[in-house]
Protein backbone atom coordinates (compact mmCIF):
# COMPACT_ATOMS: atom_id res chain seq x y z
CA UNK A 1 0.00 0.00 0.00
CA UNK A 2 2.76 2.08 0.60
CA UNK A 3 4.01 1.61 -2.78
CA UNK A 4 0.36 2.64 -4.36
CA UNK A 5 0.34 5.31 -2.00
CA UNK A 6 4.01 7.09 -3.34
CA UNK A 7 2.82 6.34 -6.98
CA UNK A 8 -0.43 8.26 -6.21
CA UNK A 9 1.41 11.02 -4.69
CA UNK A 10 3.49 11.00 -8.10
CA UNK A 11 0.23 11.35 -10.22
CA UNK A 12 -0.81 14.06 -7.98
CA UNK A 13 2.49 16.19 -8.72
CA UNK A 14 2.46 15.35 -12.32
CA UNK A 15 -1.51 16.26 -12.60
CA UNK A 16 -1.02 19.96 -10.82
CA UNK A 17 2.37 20.58 -12.88
CA UNK A 18 1.18 19.99 -16.06
CA UNK A 19 -2.37 21.63 -15.13
CA UNK A 20 -0.12 24.54 -13.42
CA UNK A 21 -2.71 24.95 -10.71
CA UNK A 22 -4.13 23.25 -8.01
CA UNK A 23 -3.70 21.96 -4.24
CA UNK A 24 -0.93 19.67 -3.65
CA UNK A 25 -0.99 20.04 -0.11
CA UNK A 26 -3.97 19.24 0.77
CA UNK A 27 -4.31 16.30 -1.46
CA UNK A 28 -0.58 14.41 -0.03
CA UNK A 29 -2.03 14.75 3.31
CA UNK A 30 -5.26 12.54 2.59
CA UNK A 31 -3.77 10.08 0.20
CA UNK A 32 -3.05 7.14 2.78
CA UNK A 33 -6.59 7.70 3.82
CA UNK A 34 -7.64 7.53 0.54
CA UNK A 35 -5.34 4.68 -0.34
CA UNK A 36 -7.17 2.12 3.05
CA UNK A 37 -10.47 3.41 2.21
CA UNK A 38 -10.49 1.89 -1.33
CA UNK A 39 -8.28 -0.90 -1.10
CA UNK A 40 -9.61 -1.88 2.06
CA UNK A 41 -12.98 -0.81 3.47
CA UNK A 42 -15.20 0.60 0.49
CA UNK A 43 -17.22 -1.90 -1.45
CA UNK A 44 -17.89 0.05 -4.51
CA UNK A 45 -17.94 -1.93 -7.98
CA UNK A 46 -15.54 -1.23 -10.72
CA UNK A 47 -17.87 -1.40 -13.00
CA UNK A 48 -19.25 1.48 -11.30
CA UNK A 49 -23.04 1.98 -12.59
CA UNK A 50 -22.77 -0.72 -14.87
CA UNK A 51 -22.47 -3.11 -11.82
CA UNK A 52 -25.74 -4.83 -10.56
CA UNK A 53 -24.55 -4.07 -7.24
CA UNK A 54 -24.39 -0.40 -8.03
CA UNK A 55 -27.30 1.05 -5.43
CA UNK A 56 -25.79 -1.36 -2.72
CA UNK A 57 -22.19 0.43 -2.96
CA UNK A 58 -20.90 2.50 0.03
CA UNK A 59 -20.49 6.19 -0.97
CA UNK A 60 -17.48 8.43 0.01
CA UNK A 61 -17.70 11.55 -0.52
CA UNK A 62 -14.73 13.69 -0.99
CA UNK A 63 -16.08 17.17 1.33
CA UNK A 64 -12.61 19.00 0.67
CA UNK A 65 -13.46 19.40 -3.26
CA UNK A 66 -9.90 20.80 -4.00
CA UNK A 67 -8.51 17.27 -2.92
CA UNK A 68 -9.77 16.25 -6.12
CA UNK A 69 -6.36 14.99 -7.43
CA UNK A 70 -5.44 12.65 -4.77
CA UNK A 71 -9.27 11.03 -5.42
CA UNK A 72 -8.90 11.26 -9.18
CA UNK A 73 -5.29 9.42 -8.77
CA UNK A 74 -6.89 6.83 -6.48
CA UNK A 75 -9.40 5.83 -8.66
CA UNK A 76 -7.64 5.87 -11.74
CA UNK A 77 -5.07 3.63 -10.18
CA UNK A 78 -7.66 1.09 -8.75
CA UNK A 79 -9.14 0.85 -12.38
CA UNK A 80 -12.43 2.76 -11.74
CA UNK A 81 -11.40 4.93 -15.30
CA UNK A 82 -7.93 4.79 -17.70
CA UNK A 83 -5.03 6.32 -16.14
CA UNK A 84 -5.00 8.31 -19.10
CA UNK A 85 -7.55 10.83 -18.63
CA UNK A 86 -5.19 11.77 -15.11
CA UNK A 87 -3.66 14.31 -17.65
CA UNK A 88 -6.46 15.93 -18.90
CA UNK A 89 -7.22 17.30 -15.19
CA UNK A 90 -8.39 21.25 -15.14
CA UNK A 91 -8.27 21.31 -18.52
CA UNK A 92 -10.96 22.68 -20.99
CA UNK A 93 -13.61 19.56 -21.43
CA UNK A 94 -12.13 16.99 -19.59
CA UNK A 95 -14.08 14.88 -16.81
CA UNK A 96 -11.46 15.61 -14.31
CA UNK A 97 -12.60 18.74 -12.86
CA UNK A 98 -10.89 21.62 -10.65
CA UNK A 99 -13.20 20.15 -8.21
CA UNK A 100 -15.03 16.78 -8.52
CA UNK A 101 -18.49 17.17 -10.27
CA UNK A 102 -20.86 14.34 -10.10
CA UNK A 103 -22.67 14.99 -13.02
CA UNK A 104 -20.00 14.95 -15.85
CA UNK A 105 -20.14 10.75 -15.52
CA UNK A 106 -16.82 9.90 -13.94
CA UNK A 107 -17.18 6.49 -12.34
CA UNK A 108 -16.57 6.64 -8.51
CA UNK A 109 -17.78 10.42 -8.27
CA UNK A 110 -20.75 10.22 -6.02
CA UNK A 111 -20.92 14.17 -5.38
CA UNK A 112 -20.10 17.69 -6.44
CA UNK A 113 -17.67 19.30 -4.44
CA UNK A 114 -15.56 22.54 -3.78
CA UNK A 115 -17.55 25.18 -1.67
CA UNK A 116 -16.26 24.20 1.72
CA UNK A 117 -18.61 22.89 4.66
CA UNK A 118 -21.00 21.01 2.41
CA UNK A 119 -20.33 17.25 2.05
CA UNK A 120 -21.54 16.34 5.39
CA UNK A 121 -25.30 17.66 4.97
CA UNK A 122 -24.99 15.51 1.60
CA UNK A 123 -23.66 12.56 3.20
CA UNK A 124 -26.08 12.69 5.68
CA UNK A 125 -28.83 13.42 3.09
CA UNK A 126 -27.47 10.26 1.52
CA UNK A 127 -27.25 8.09 4.85
CA UNK A 128 -30.85 8.93 5.78
CA UNK A 129 -32.08 7.79 2.41
CA UNK A 130 -29.52 4.42 2.28
CA UNK A 131 -31.96 4.06 6.15
CA UNK A 132 -35.21 4.11 4.35
CA UNK A 133 -34.42 2.03 1.43
CA UNK A 134 -32.88 -0.72 4.09
CA UNK A 135 -29.58 -0.28 2.49
CA UNK A 136 -27.14 -1.45 4.82
CA UNK A 137 -24.16 0.15 2.99
CA UNK A 138 -22.08 2.65 4.19
CA UNK A 139 -21.23 6.26 3.81
CA UNK A 140 -18.05 7.90 4.35
CA UNK A 141 -17.36 11.96 3.90
CA UNK A 142 -14.07 12.89 4.70
CA UNK A 143 -13.50 16.63 5.52
CA UNK A 144 -10.44 18.73 6.24
CA UNK A 145 -9.70 20.49 9.54
CA UNK A 146 -10.07 24.26 7.68
CA UNK A 147 -13.06 23.26 6.43
CA UNK A 148 -14.56 22.68 9.95
CA UNK A 149 -14.28 26.42 10.49
CA UNK A 150 -17.69 26.57 8.20
CA UNK A 151 -20.77 26.65 10.11
CA UNK A 152 -23.15 24.69 7.81
CA UNK A 153 -20.46 21.82 9.20
CA UNK A 154 -21.48 22.01 12.71
CA UNK A 155 -24.99 22.15 11.68
CA UNK A 156 -24.99 19.12 10.48
CA UNK A 157 -22.96 17.15 13.17
CA UNK A 158 -26.06 18.07 15.45
CA UNK A 159 -28.41 16.82 12.64
CA UNK A 160 -26.47 13.42 12.70
CA UNK A 161 -26.39 12.94 15.96
CA UNK A 162 -30.18 14.03 16.55
CA UNK A 163 -31.07 11.39 13.41
CA UNK A 164 -28.89 8.87 15.29
CA UNK A 165 -27.02 7.81 12.19
CA UNK A 166 -24.73 5.21 12.77
CA UNK A 167 -24.61 4.56 8.62
CA UNK A 168 -22.21 7.26 8.13
CA UNK A 169 -18.39 7.54 9.23
CA UNK A 170 -16.25 11.17 9.42
CA UNK A 171 -13.22 11.27 8.33
CA UNK A 172 -10.93 14.60 9.31
CA UNK A 173 -7.96 15.21 7.44
CA UNK A 174 -6.13 17.15 10.27
CA UNK A 175 -3.34 18.84 8.77
CA UNK A 176 -3.69 21.81 10.79
CA UNK A 177 -2.95 24.46 8.03
CA UNK A 178 -5.14 26.10 5.34
CA UNK A 179 -4.48 28.79 2.88
CA UNK A 180 -3.54 31.80 5.35
CA UNK A 181 -1.65 29.97 8.04
CA UNK A 182 -2.03 28.00 10.97
CA UNK A 183 -6.00 26.44 11.57
CA UNK A 184 -4.63 27.32 15.61
CA UNK A 185 -3.84 30.64 14.92
CA UNK A 186 -6.61 31.50 12.29
CA UNK A 187 -9.53 30.14 13.96
CA UNK A 188 -8.51 27.25 16.34
CA UNK A 189 -11.03 24.31 16.74
CA UNK A 190 -9.39 23.51 19.49
CA UNK A 191 -10.40 21.06 21.49
CA UNK A 192 -11.55 19.28 18.47
CA UNK A 193 -12.13 15.92 19.82
CA UNK A 194 -13.66 17.35 23.31
CA UNK A 195 -15.97 19.19 20.84
CA UNK A 196 -17.00 16.46 18.53
CA UNK A 197 -17.86 14.32 21.47
CA UNK A 198 -19.71 17.14 23.18
CA UNK A 199 -21.78 16.75 20.04
CA UNK A 200 -22.77 12.82 20.40
CA UNK A 201 -19.93 10.91 18.54
CA UNK A 202 -18.03 8.48 18.92
CA UNK A 203 -14.25 10.25 18.36
CA UNK A 204 -10.92 7.97 17.38
CA UNK A 205 -7.70 10.25 16.59
CA UNK A 206 -5.31 7.99 14.42
CA UNK A 207 -1.89 8.67 12.54
CA UNK A 208 -3.11 9.28 9.22
CA UNK A 209 -0.47 8.55 7.63
CA UNK A 210 -0.59 4.43 9.52
CA UNK A 211 -1.51 2.45 7.34
CA UNK A 212 -2.69 -0.36 9.74
CA UNK A 213 -4.19 2.42 12.09
CA UNK A 214 -6.08 3.84 9.46
CA UNK A 215 -7.69 0.60 8.76
CA UNK A 216 -8.83 -0.51 11.65
CA UNK A 217 -10.32 2.37 12.66
CA UNK A 218 -11.96 2.50 9.63
CA UNK A 219 -13.28 -1.26 10.30
CA UNK A 220 -14.03 -0.30 13.65
CA UNK A 221 -15.89 2.98 12.71
CA UNK A 222 -18.00 0.69 10.07
CA UNK A 223 -19.39 -1.47 12.71
CA UNK A 224 -20.18 0.97 15.07
CA UNK A 225 -23.89 1.85 16.38
CA UNK A 226 -23.32 5.30 17.40
CA UNK A 227 -22.06 8.46 15.21
CA UNK A 228 -18.79 7.94 14.14
CA UNK A 229 -15.41 10.43 13.97
CA UNK A 230 -11.90 9.75 13.10
CA UNK A 231 -9.82 12.20 13.09
CA UNK A 232 -6.61 11.78 11.31
CA UNK A 233 -3.47 13.87 12.39
CA UNK A 234 -2.24 14.22 9.12
CA UNK A 235 1.25 16.22 7.40
CA UNK A 236 0.14 19.12 4.93
CA UNK A 237 2.57 18.11 1.35
CA UNK A 238 2.90 14.90 3.02
CA UNK A 239 5.85 12.98 1.71
CA UNK A 240 7.73 15.89 -0.36
CA UNK A 241 10.02 17.44 2.01
CA UNK A 242 10.13 21.29 0.69
CA UNK A 243 5.86 20.86 0.60
CA UNK A 244 5.56 19.15 4.14
CA UNK A 245 3.85 21.55 6.77
CA UNK A 246 4.01 24.56 4.26
CA UNK A 247 0.84 26.68 3.58
CA UNK A 248 2.25 27.97 0.54
CA UNK A 249 1.93 24.45 -1.26
CA UNK A 250 -1.95 24.72 -0.10
CA UNK A 251 -2.95 26.09 -3.48
CA UNK A 252 0.44 25.90 -5.63
CA UNK A 253 1.73 24.05 -8.88
CA UNK A 254 5.31 23.27 -8.75
CA UNK A 255 7.19 24.16 -11.70
CA UNK A 256 9.28 21.89 -13.45
CA UNK A 257 12.61 21.54 -11.19
CA UNK A 258 10.13 21.25 -8.11
CA UNK A 259 8.44 18.72 -9.74
CA UNK A 260 12.08 16.77 -10.61
CA UNK A 261 12.68 17.28 -6.96
CA UNK A 262 9.41 15.93 -5.67
CA UNK A 263 9.65 13.14 -7.71
CA UNK A 264 12.79 12.16 -6.69
CA UNK A 265 12.04 12.18 -3.01
CA UNK A 266 9.01 9.91 -3.95
CA UNK A 267 11.03 7.35 -6.00
CA UNK A 268 13.57 7.03 -3.31
CA UNK A 269 10.84 6.07 -0.01
CA UNK B 1 -60.89 28.27 -16.53
CA UNK B 2 -61.82 31.63 -14.08
CA UNK B 3 -64.13 31.02 -11.72
CA UNK B 4 -66.98 32.82 -10.36
CA UNK B 5 -66.76 31.46 -7.13
CA UNK B 6 -65.91 33.85 -4.26
CA UNK B 7 -63.53 31.38 -2.03
CA UNK B 8 -60.85 32.55 -0.14
CA UNK B 9 -58.15 29.90 0.32
CA UNK B 10 -54.89 29.59 2.54
CA UNK B 11 -51.80 28.30 -0.29
CA UNK B 12 -50.09 26.88 2.64
CA UNK B 13 -52.47 24.18 3.74
CA UNK B 14 -52.95 23.62 0.14
CA UNK B 15 -49.36 23.11 -0.13
CA UNK B 16 -49.09 20.71 3.03
CA UNK B 17 -52.84 18.69 1.92
CA UNK B 18 -51.00 18.05 -1.59
CA UNK B 19 -47.94 17.15 -0.28
CA UNK B 20 -50.19 14.35 1.87
CA UNK B 21 -52.23 13.20 -1.00
CA UNK B 22 -49.26 13.06 -3.33
CA UNK B 23 -47.15 11.14 -0.42
CA UNK B 24 -49.67 8.36 0.00
CA UNK B 25 -49.18 7.52 -3.39
CA UNK B 26 -45.26 8.24 -3.98
CA UNK B 27 -43.24 6.76 -0.87
CA UNK B 28 -40.65 8.04 -2.80
CA UNK B 29 -41.20 11.37 -1.81
CA UNK B 30 -39.82 12.69 1.48
CA UNK B 31 -40.06 16.60 2.65
CA UNK B 32 -37.84 18.41 5.16
CA UNK B 33 -38.27 21.68 7.19
CA UNK B 34 -36.63 24.26 9.50
CA UNK B 35 -38.57 24.53 12.22
CA UNK B 36 -41.31 26.39 10.21
CA UNK B 37 -43.19 23.24 10.15
CA UNK B 38 -46.22 24.40 11.31
CA UNK B 39 -46.11 27.63 9.65
CA UNK B 40 -45.23 26.62 6.08
CA UNK B 41 -48.02 23.07 6.73
CA UNK B 42 -45.51 20.44 5.78
CA UNK B 43 -46.45 19.55 9.39
CA UNK B 44 -49.95 17.89 7.99
CA UNK B 45 -46.70 15.55 5.70
CA UNK B 46 -45.05 14.82 9.07
CA UNK B 47 -48.47 13.63 10.86
CA UNK B 48 -49.05 11.28 8.45
CA UNK B 49 -45.60 10.51 7.22
CA UNK B 50 -43.25 10.89 10.04
CA UNK B 51 -40.49 8.60 9.12
CA UNK B 52 -40.01 10.97 5.74
CA UNK B 53 -40.31 13.85 7.49
CA UNK B 54 -37.01 15.59 8.62
CA UNK B 55 -36.98 18.57 10.47
CA UNK B 56 -33.16 20.13 10.49
CA UNK B 57 -33.82 22.57 12.72
CA UNK B 58 -33.27 26.42 12.54
CA UNK B 59 -30.06 25.45 10.18
CA UNK B 60 -31.11 26.55 6.30
CA UNK B 61 -27.95 25.58 4.98
CA UNK B 62 -28.48 22.06 6.68
CA UNK B 63 -31.51 22.00 5.57
CA UNK B 64 -30.77 22.04 1.58
CA UNK B 65 -28.01 19.79 2.28
CA UNK B 66 -29.54 17.47 3.87
CA UNK B 67 -32.34 17.55 0.83
CA UNK B 68 -29.37 17.12 -1.73
CA UNK B 69 -28.19 14.06 -0.53
CA UNK B 70 -31.69 12.83 0.15
CA UNK B 71 -32.01 13.24 -3.68
CA UNK B 72 -28.79 11.92 -4.21
CA UNK B 73 -30.17 8.72 -3.36
CA UNK B 74 -32.64 8.88 -5.84
CA UNK B 75 -35.36 10.63 -3.31
CA UNK B 76 -38.20 13.03 -4.70
CA UNK B 77 -37.35 16.21 -1.92
CA UNK B 78 -39.49 19.19 -1.14
CA UNK B 79 -37.63 21.31 1.53
CA UNK B 80 -39.63 24.24 2.94
CA UNK B 81 -39.30 27.52 5.05
CA UNK B 82 -39.50 31.02 4.69
CA UNK B 83 -38.50 32.39 1.33
CA UNK B 84 -36.01 34.48 2.97
CA UNK B 85 -34.42 31.84 4.99
CA UNK B 86 -34.70 29.36 1.73
CA UNK B 87 -32.96 31.30 -0.49
CA UNK B 88 -30.34 33.95 0.99
CA UNK B 89 -29.21 32.02 3.81
CA UNK B 90 -28.23 28.61 1.51
CA UNK B 91 -27.47 30.63 -1.37
CA UNK B 92 -24.23 28.45 -1.69
CA UNK B 93 -25.56 25.03 -1.50
CA UNK B 94 -28.41 25.62 -3.68
CA UNK B 95 -26.30 26.81 -6.46
CA UNK B 96 -22.90 24.67 -5.95
CA UNK B 97 -24.85 21.57 -4.80
CA UNK B 98 -28.21 21.61 -5.45
CA UNK B 99 -27.99 23.00 -8.96
CA UNK B 100 -24.83 22.69 -10.30
CA UNK B 101 -25.58 18.64 -10.17
CA UNK B 102 -29.32 19.36 -11.60
CA UNK B 103 -30.66 17.48 -7.93
CA UNK B 104 -34.08 16.48 -7.61
CA UNK B 105 -34.96 19.00 -5.04
CA UNK B 106 -37.93 21.62 -4.80
CA UNK B 107 -37.43 24.48 -2.48
CA UNK B 108 -40.60 25.46 -1.46
CA UNK B 109 -40.96 28.60 -0.10
CA UNK B 110 -43.69 30.61 2.10
CA UNK B 111 -43.74 33.82 3.25
CA UNK B 112 -42.75 35.27 0.07
CA UNK B 113 -43.44 39.28 -0.93
CA UNK B 114 -44.39 42.33 1.06
CA UNK B 115 -47.07 40.79 2.54
CA UNK B 116 -45.71 38.92 5.01
CA UNK B 117 -46.59 41.65 6.47
CA UNK B 118 -45.85 42.54 10.88
CA UNK B 119 -43.01 40.48 10.71
CA UNK B 120 -41.34 43.23 8.48
CA UNK B 121 -38.15 43.80 6.55
CA UNK B 122 -36.12 41.00 8.12
CA UNK B 123 -38.81 38.34 7.00
CA UNK B 124 -40.14 40.27 4.01
CA UNK B 125 -38.10 38.06 1.01
CA UNK B 126 -38.47 41.00 -2.32
CA UNK B 127 -35.26 39.42 -3.85
CA UNK B 128 -35.82 35.65 -3.80
CA UNK B 129 -36.98 35.33 -6.81
CA UNK B 130 -33.74 37.08 -8.45
CA UNK B 131 -31.02 35.08 -6.48
CA UNK B 132 -32.86 32.06 -7.84
CA UNK B 133 -33.44 32.98 -11.49
CA UNK B 134 -30.04 33.72 -12.05
CA UNK B 135 -29.02 30.28 -11.17
CA UNK B 136 -28.26 28.06 -13.70
CA UNK B 137 -30.96 25.08 -14.16
CA UNK B 138 -33.11 26.44 -11.60
CA UNK B 139 -37.00 26.61 -12.32
CA UNK B 140 -38.61 29.06 -10.51
CA UNK B 141 -42.48 29.54 -10.46
CA UNK B 142 -44.92 31.80 -8.84
CA UNK B 143 -48.42 30.19 -8.48
CA UNK B 144 -51.29 32.84 -7.98
CA UNK B 145 -53.87 30.92 -6.08
CA UNK B 146 -54.52 27.50 -4.22
CA UNK B 147 -55.83 25.72 -7.66
CA UNK B 148 -52.31 26.96 -8.99
CA UNK B 149 -50.31 25.74 -6.10
CA UNK B 150 -51.68 22.23 -5.67
CA UNK B 151 -50.90 21.70 -9.90
CA UNK B 152 -47.83 23.10 -9.43
CA UNK B 153 -47.06 20.78 -6.27
CA UNK B 154 -47.83 17.73 -8.57
CA UNK B 155 -46.34 18.65 -11.39
CA UNK B 156 -42.96 19.46 -9.35
CA UNK B 157 -43.51 16.10 -7.77
CA UNK B 158 -43.53 14.30 -11.12
CA UNK B 159 -40.37 16.69 -12.76
CA UNK B 160 -37.20 15.94 -12.54
CA UNK B 161 -34.52 18.83 -11.50
CA UNK B 162 -34.43 21.68 -9.28
CA UNK B 163 -36.98 24.06 -8.45
CA UNK B 164 -38.15 27.17 -6.70
CA UNK B 165 -41.58 27.90 -6.39
CA UNK B 166 -43.11 30.44 -3.97
CA UNK B 167 -46.22 30.87 -1.85
CA UNK B 168 -47.31 33.88 -0.14
CA UNK B 169 -47.81 33.88 3.65
CA UNK B 170 -51.53 35.47 3.04
CA UNK B 171 -54.76 33.89 2.43
CA UNK B 172 -55.28 34.21 -1.92
CA UNK B 173 -58.95 34.58 -3.53
CA UNK B 174 -59.17 32.10 -5.71
CA UNK B 175 -58.89 32.82 -9.58
CA UNK B 176 -58.92 29.53 -11.30
CA UNK B 177 -61.71 26.88 -12.05
CA UNK B 178 -60.51 23.30 -10.62
CA UNK B 179 -62.41 21.39 -12.81
CA UNK B 180 -60.86 23.41 -16.09
CA UNK B 181 -57.29 24.47 -15.26
CA UNK B 182 -53.95 23.08 -16.29
CA UNK B 183 -50.76 24.33 -15.39
CA UNK B 184 -48.37 24.53 -18.47
CA UNK B 185 -44.99 24.96 -17.46
CA UNK B 186 -43.73 26.26 -20.62
CA UNK B 187 -46.32 29.10 -21.57
CA UNK B 188 -46.71 32.41 -20.02
CA UNK B 189 -50.99 32.04 -19.43
CA UNK B 190 -53.47 34.36 -21.28
CA UNK B 191 -55.88 35.78 -18.16
CA UNK B 192 -57.78 38.71 -20.64
CA UNK B 193 -57.58 39.93 -23.94
CA UNK B 194 -56.80 43.55 -25.00
CA UNK B 195 -55.56 45.67 -27.36
CA UNK B 196 -54.26 48.41 -25.66
CA UNK B 197 -51.92 47.71 -22.90
CA UNK B 198 -49.88 44.05 -21.80
CA UNK B 199 -49.94 43.59 -18.16
CA UNK B 200 -47.46 40.79 -16.81
CA UNK B 201 -48.03 39.60 -13.55
CA UNK B 202 -48.11 36.63 -11.04
CA UNK B 203 -48.40 35.68 -7.64
CA UNK B 204 -50.64 37.18 -5.35
CA UNK B 205 -50.57 40.68 -7.44
CA UNK B 206 -52.59 38.58 -10.53
CA UNK B 207 -56.28 39.20 -8.37
CA UNK B 208 -55.06 43.00 -7.89
CA UNK B 209 -54.27 43.39 -11.67
CA UNK B 210 -57.62 41.74 -12.78
CA UNK B 211 -58.91 44.51 -10.65
CA UNK B 212 -57.18 47.04 -11.98
CA UNK B 213 -57.89 46.01 -15.58
CA UNK B 214 -61.66 46.25 -14.99
CA UNK B 215 -61.65 49.53 -13.70
CA UNK B 216 -59.19 50.35 -16.71
CA UNK B 217 -62.10 48.64 -18.89
CA UNK B 218 -64.42 51.38 -17.43
CA UNK B 219 -62.42 54.54 -18.87
CA UNK B 220 -62.36 52.38 -22.12
CA UNK B 221 -58.74 51.05 -21.90
CA UNK B 222 -58.24 47.57 -22.80
CA UNK B 223 -55.56 45.31 -21.10
CA UNK B 224 -54.04 42.15 -22.46
CA UNK B 225 -53.32 39.93 -18.63
CA UNK B 226 -50.61 37.59 -19.22
CA UNK B 227 -50.05 35.66 -16.08
CA UNK B 228 -46.62 34.22 -15.76
CA UNK B 229 -46.50 31.88 -13.25
CA UNK B 230 -43.37 30.11 -14.77
CA UNK B 231 -40.43 33.12 -14.34
CA UNK B 232 -38.01 30.69 -15.51
CA UNK B 233 -37.33 29.51 -18.01
CA UNK B 234 -39.28 32.55 -19.44
CA UNK B 235 -42.00 32.40 -22.36
CA UNK B 236 -40.73 35.25 -24.27
CA UNK B 237 -42.67 34.57 -27.41
CA UNK B 238 -45.98 35.03 -25.66
CA UNK B 239 -44.87 38.32 -24.19
CA UNK B 240 -43.46 39.60 -27.35
CA UNK B 241 -46.86 38.92 -29.45
CA UNK B 242 -48.59 40.77 -26.62
CA UNK B 243 -45.82 43.64 -26.93
CA UNK B 244 -46.41 43.95 -30.97
CA UNK B 245 -50.12 44.13 -30.44
CA UNK B 246 -50.34 46.99 -27.45
CA UNK B 247 -46.78 48.73 -27.60
CA UNK B 248 -46.91 48.73 -23.93
CA UNK B 249 -46.16 46.69 -21.47
CA UNK B 250 -46.68 46.88 -17.54
CA UNK B 251 -45.03 44.48 -14.89
CA UNK B 252 -46.71 43.84 -11.34
CA UNK B 253 -44.93 41.87 -9.00
CA UNK B 254 -44.52 41.44 -5.41
CA UNK B 255 -40.90 41.34 -5.36
CA UNK B 256 -38.62 44.07 -5.97
CA UNK B 257 -38.45 45.79 -9.39
CA UNK B 258 -34.74 44.43 -9.62
CA UNK B 259 -34.09 40.94 -10.87
CA UNK B 260 -37.61 39.36 -11.18
CA UNK B 261 -40.40 39.12 -13.52
CA UNK B 262 -39.98 42.67 -14.00
CA UNK B 263 -36.38 42.15 -14.99
CA UNK B 264 -36.86 38.78 -16.99
CA UNK B 265 -39.75 41.41 -19.15
CA UNK B 266 -36.93 43.71 -19.78
CA UNK B 267 -34.22 41.00 -21.16
CA UNK B 268 -37.30 39.16 -23.65
CA UNK B 269 -38.20 42.65 -25.02
CA UNK B 270 -35.11 44.18 -25.09
CA UNK B 271 -33.83 41.80 -27.19
CA UNK B 272 -36.61 40.54 -29.23
CA UNK B 273 -39.14 43.71 -29.33
CA UNK B 274 -37.79 46.81 -27.61
CA UNK B 275 -40.80 48.45 -26.01
CA UNK B 276 -40.96 50.67 -22.88
CA UNK B 277 -42.05 48.63 -19.82
CA UNK B 278 -43.46 50.04 -16.59
CA UNK B 279 -42.27 48.15 -13.49
CA UNK B 280 -44.54 47.73 -10.80
CA UNK B 281 -42.99 46.13 -7.80
CA UNK B 282 -40.71 47.08 -4.18
CA UNK B 283 -38.29 50.37 -5.46
CA UNK B 284 -34.54 49.41 -4.66
CA UNK B 285 -35.81 49.55 -0.66
CA UNK B 286 -36.05 47.23 2.38
CA UNK B 287 -39.82 46.30 3.55
CA UNK B 288 -41.41 47.48 7.02
CA UNK B 289 -43.84 46.60 9.47
CA UNK B 290 -47.34 46.80 8.56
CA UNK B 291 -50.66 45.07 8.27
CA UNK B 292 -50.88 43.23 4.59
CA UNK B 293 -53.09 45.10 2.81
CA UNK B 294 -51.97 48.86 4.18
CA UNK B 295 -48.28 47.11 2.57
CA UNK B 296 -50.05 46.65 -0.72
CA UNK B 297 -51.63 49.79 -0.53
CA UNK B 298 -48.11 51.48 0.58
CA UNK B 299 -45.95 50.08 -1.82
CA UNK B 300 -48.80 50.54 -4.92
CA UNK B 301 -49.63 46.86 -5.06
CA UNK B 302 -53.02 46.95 -4.59
CA UNK B 303 -55.44 47.43 -8.01
CA UNK B 304 -56.21 50.74 -7.23
CA UNK B 305 -52.70 51.85 -6.68
CA UNK B 306 -51.81 49.61 -10.08
CA UNK B 307 -54.99 51.29 -12.22
CA UNK B 308 -53.77 55.03 -10.83
CA UNK B 309 -49.89 54.18 -12.05
CA UNK B 310 -50.94 52.76 -15.51
CA UNK B 311 -53.28 56.04 -16.05
CA UNK B 312 -50.45 57.90 -15.55
CA UNK B 313 -48.02 56.16 -17.43
CA UNK B 314 -50.76 55.89 -20.59
CA UNK B 315 -50.55 59.69 -20.04
CA UNK B 316 -46.57 60.14 -20.25
CA UNK B 317 -46.83 58.27 -23.57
Amino acid sequence: MKKLANTIRQDILKMIHNAKSGHPGGALSCVDILVVLYKKILNVPLDWDKSPDYKNRDRFILSKGHASTALYATLAHLGYFPKSLLSGFRILGSKLQGHPSSKVGLAGIEVSTGSLGQGLSIGAGLALSLRLDEIKSKVFVLLGDGEMQEGSVWESLMNINNQKLNNLVVIIDKNNLQIDGCVCDIKTLEPLDKKLEAFGFRVKTIDGHNFDEIESALQEAKQALEPYVIIADTIKGKGVSFMENNPSWHGKAPNDEQLALALEELNVN
Amino acid sequence: MLTKAKEIKSPRNTYGETLVELGEKNHNIVVLDADLSCSTQTSKFREKFPNRFFNCGIAEQDLIGTAAGLAYGGKTVFASTFAMFATARCLDQIRNTVCYSKLNVKIVATHGGITVGEDGASHQALEDISFMRSIPDMKVIVPADCVEVSEVIRYAAQTKGPMYIRIPRTNLKTIFNKETYKFNPSLGLKIKEGKDLTIVTNGETLYEVIDAAQKLSQVGIEADILHYPVVKPFDFISLVSSAKKTKKVIVVENHSIIGGLGSAVCEALCENYPSKVLRIGTEDTFGQSGEQRQLMEFYGLTGTKIYEKIIKFMDVR
